[in-house]
């Protein structure tokens, strides 16, 4: 696994204490650094060198900051640079003054042209429009029955007049859907393209003379998150070859770093207009440039975890655990441990979750260490106790324990550590919630996080870090600006109370035990 | 103290950050009185026990009429390598340009690094090959732009590998047929590496049965049948949205008692981060295992894939123990260099490769004719 930028700056800077000022040396010794992070995230090698060349303009002789140490100086330029980058010019969708607006889709084989079709379709038609799908890939086999589908899923309507696979001419259908569109009177056209090589120039000209046949009002790109160096000279071809207007990113849940983003929104200085990030038809947002720009650094990032938690977590059931923790008198039960854990494994494996977590790159060795396969053991012990036993562990006394252990296949004295470790944490747990209210904006004594957190004005050596070996701790990855959520006003308050949302010290303490514990 | 222990405190914390987050968003969205967020359940597809049967569907009895043959796969090396070749590889140039001139200095080594780094081959296996190449070409200068060639070649062979056994395990012992299974994450071209590959098998004289295990993307199982019935070949599927692994399993007891050669199954695209359709994939696969042993699984590639690429293949690898890669979409202008890194890690061997959408545009791939290839001047 390769260290967060954050790390690796931090790591570099460790002799470089009590400068007021960023030196030429000290800025070519982060360049590499960054250079690395980048590449490592799929960022084209040129878009790297130009990028590092705007960092080094912005950091030279830049004061240092009084609250920043010099390698959260130089992330922070790093990031902002990222999302004016990625942000550029963000632009809601464009309608033609007069309907039918054409939507072109176009890009590689196995990009998500097709899926992207039915979640722009239903995205329109919850938005009260009445938009059609057009099938003009008609060279995969299959590719028509496919849209139908999908568009039968979104419940749009689809024009699909040839069988495709390879019979019929996708410019023709293309022409006539802009016609079928008029006489029915629906107000947005979306055609789907077979999905070409940027090196294929006769597909290349299909897909202009497609576009010629339609004149597109918008023509989008839709390029896979996964993709690699070979995204820029893809994305030329295609701007040369047919031009687009905007770019949609799709696969985004998986876990790639997507710097193929930067660069062509680089390369190309056309607008990322849409993030996909699901096979659901719903899973489709507008894209969020600081957002993207801490994925690419491999930062925490705490607005996705939220969403992916809004998205997997019933809402009403974390909320009555939450609560039932907030009202303390131990009604916190193993059940509902084990039904909000059960909860976030379905958000991926724990150490994804854990490493999305901000701060938490100290750690990385120790999460990547997670065996999975220890969480099916706790889950086997809970799983093995009566309702009664779960509700109110409290009872559990010697004989349950033993029965629990052989039903569970365990000792009982991992039994014992469990509910014992449950209580102690529970306590833990509760002694923060009473400060939940006001949460969001809470920020203990820094005398108290002295172990895991620093804030701004902590020297690194104030770090006594204390995990043996541990490495200076990774500064805390500085939350996204908050005005970048301009478009969002409704998230924009969430938003600012996560830019302040810190791990609480108690929760910090839940990581300790196991240092100051017998191992 | 135990392991458990520890995990618990991992687990604990996720669960507490988690409902602390619950927390704020409650907070917040009280404080902005707009109404929580809609949640959408998500259901790992895997916990629904759909055990519906699979319905055998013949290929159409007609199809012997138009069946296609194959061209015979030695042929196919030749174009592969021509099309390499066409097509304008800056890799294959910047190369031996770069090589070929008189003096290599620092400027020279950065823009070598750099060629290989564009072509995905990623970070480590970059500065080991440049290593190699400076230790190499240290001891007798680099004027020589054939000696460069020469130990460029052998540097980029030992990077690919060249002991690895590199062919299709399709044969099962005791009379089973062979099982292949063919997994990846979304869009990499499984379906029509499977299509080509059935060509493939079909040509060599094997009797093919596939699968039509992807049961979720829409009319993935048409596609299947499309190529299936290009060759006369039986497609195995279930209904839309069915239990995948009862549909594998159908197909493989089919081909047992048809005393067919190879099962090919033909699993629906998923990324490596979703848990419950990587439990999934591990179904499917125990299940199938329970009538014939699983020969051959090829995990597909996409060429233009970035360092993304070794996350995918460490986690498919864990899941269902993967045997072979599959590089597709290698005619683009991507050069594919992620299985090195990936082969490098994982020890799995790239066995076939994808070069195009046309029928027979599938290659056994062949380390050395793949460096040649890369190295040939076009």
């Amino acid at each position: 696994m390769f260290d967060t930028l954050s790390d690796r700056l931090s790591a570099a800077f460790r002799n470089l204490r009590g400068k007021t000022r960023l030196t030429d040396a000290d800025i070519d010794a982060t360049a590499r650094e960054i250079r690395l992070a980048l590449l490592e995230a799929d960022v084209n090698l040129n878009v790297v060198k130009e990028f590092i060349g705007n960092v080094r303009e912005r950091a030279k002789g830049a004061e240092i900051h009084a609250a920043l140490n010099p390698a959260q100086q130089i992330v922070k330029i790093v990031d902002e640079e990222l999302v004016s980058i990625l942000g550029g010019e963000a632009r809601p969708l464009r309608f033609a003054k007069r309907p039918p607006t054409v939507i072109m889709l176009a890009g590689l084989q196995g990009s998500g042209k097709t899926t992207l079709a039915g979640k722009l379709g239903k995205w329109l038609k919850d938005q009260g429009h009445s938009p059609l799908l057009v099938a003009a890939d008609l060279q995969r086999p299959n590719a028509v029955t496919q849209l139908q589908v999908v568009g039968d899923r979104a419940g749009v309507h689809v024009y699909a007049p040839e069988p495709g696979n390879g019979v019929g001419d996708p410019v023709a259908v293309a022409r006539n859907s802009i016609l079928q569109a008029m006489s029915k009177l629906y107000d947005v056209v979306i055609v789907d393209t077979a999905g070409r090589l940027g090196v294929d120039a006769e597909l290349m000209r299909q897909a202009a003379d497609i576009r010629d046949a339609v004149s597109p009002t918008e023509i989008l790109f839709v390029v896979d998150a996964m993709i690699g160096q070979d995204a820029v000279n893809t994305a030329q071809a295609f701007a040369d070859g047919v031009g687009f207007d905007g770019v949609v990113l799709s696969k985004l849940d998986g876990d790639a770093r997507g710097g193929a983003a930067l660069s062509i929104a680089r390369v190309t200085g056309k607008p990322i207009m849409f993030a996909s990030n699901g096979e659901g038809l719903g899973d489709f947002d507008a894209f969020h440039p600081d957002r993207m720009a801490s994925r690419i650094l491999g930062m925490g990032d705490i607005l996705t975890l939220i969403e992916q938690a809004e998205k997997t977590f019933d809402a009403e059931q974390s909320a009555k655990a939450a609560q039932k923790l907030i009202a303390g008198k131990g009604e916190f039960g193993l059940d509902d441990f084990l039904q909000q854990m059960q909860a976030v494994r379905r958000m991926g494996p724990l150490s994804k979750i854990l490493g999305m977590m901000p701060g938490m790159g100290q750690m990385k060795d120790q999460i990547n260490n997670i065996d999975e396969r220890e969480i099916d053991r706790i889950e086997a012990i809970i799983y093995s106790m009566t309702p009664a036993e779960r509700t109110n562990p409290k009872i559990l006394d010697g004989s349950r324990r033993a029965r629990i252990a052989a039903g569970s296949g365990t000792k009982v004295s991992d039994v014992n550590s469990l509910v014992n470790r449950f209580f102690e944490a529970r306590k833990m747990m509760q002694s923060l919630a009473g400060g939940m209210p006001g949460m969001p904006g809470v920020r203990r004594p820094a005398a108290k996080q002295q172990a895991k957190k620093k804030k701004g004005n902590h020297k690194v050596s104030g770090n006594p870090a204390k995990r043996s070996g541990g490495p200076a701790a990774a500064p805390e990855p500085t939350a996204a600006p908050a005005s970048a959520f301009g478009q969002m006003p409704s998230e924009a308050d969430l938003a600012k109370a996560v830019g302040d949302f810190q791990l609480p010290p108690e929760l910090q303490q839940l990581f300790n035990p196991k240092n100051t514990g017998p191992r | 103290m135990t392991c458990v222990d520890m995990i618990f405190w991992y687990v604990m914390a996720a669960v507490a950050v988690v409902l602390l987050v619950a927390a704020v968003t409650i907070v917040v969205g009280r404080r902005n009185a707009v109404p929580p967020a809609p949640v959408t359940p998500e259901l790992a597809p895997a916990e629904e026990p759909t055990g519906t049967p699979a319905e055998p569907v013949e290929a159409p009895a007609d199809a012997g009429a138009a069946l296609e043959t194959p061209e015979p796969p030695a042929s196919r090396l030749t174009r592969l390598r021509r099309r390499l070749s066409a097509s304008n590889n800056p890799f294959a140039r910047g190369l031996l340009g770069l090589l070929s001139a008189d003096r290599l200095d620092a400027e020279a080594w950065e823009d070598l690094e750099a060629t290989l780094i564009t072509s995905d081959l990623g970070v480590g296996p970059t500065d080991e090959l440049i290593t190699g190449l400076r230790r190499e070409l240290a001891v007798d200068g680099a004027s020589d732009p054939d000696r460069a060639r020469k130990v460029l070649r052998t540097e980029l062979l030992t990077l690919v590998g060249t002991e690895a056994d590199r062919s299709l395990r399709v044969t099962g012992a005791d009379g089973l047929p062979g099982v292949v299974l063919v997994v990846g994450v979304n869009g990499t071209g499984k379906t029509t590496t499977i299509g080509k590959l059935a060509r493939v098998l079909v040509a060599e004289g094997h009797s093919v049965v596939l699968a039509a295990a992807d049961t979720f993307r829409a009319a993935a199982a048409d596609q299947l049948q499309t190529w299936g019935s290009r060759v006369g070949v039986p497609v195995v599927r279930g209904p839309e949205g069915g239990d995948p692994a009862s549909v594998a399993f159908d197909a493989v007891e089919r081909g047992i008692a048809e005393g067919v050669d190879v099962v090919v199954v033909d699993t629906a695209g998923r990324l490596h981060t979703k848990t419950g359709l990587m439990d999934e994939l591990g179904k499917i696969k125990r299940v199938i295992e329970r009538k014939a042993p699983v020969t051959e699984v090829l995990l597909v590639i996409d060429a233009t894939t970035g360092q993304n690429g070794l996350a995918q293949a460490r986690v498919f690898a864990e899941v269902v123990d993967v045997t072979g890669i599959v590089l597709s979409k290698l005619d683009g202008s991507a050069k594919g260099g992620i299985v090195v890194p990936v082969q490098r890690e994982l020890g799995v061997p790239v066995k076939l490769i994808g070069l195009g959408e046309g029928p027979d545009d599938l290659a056994p791939f062949e380390a050395e004719g793949f460096v040649d290839a890369l190295l040939a001047e076009s």
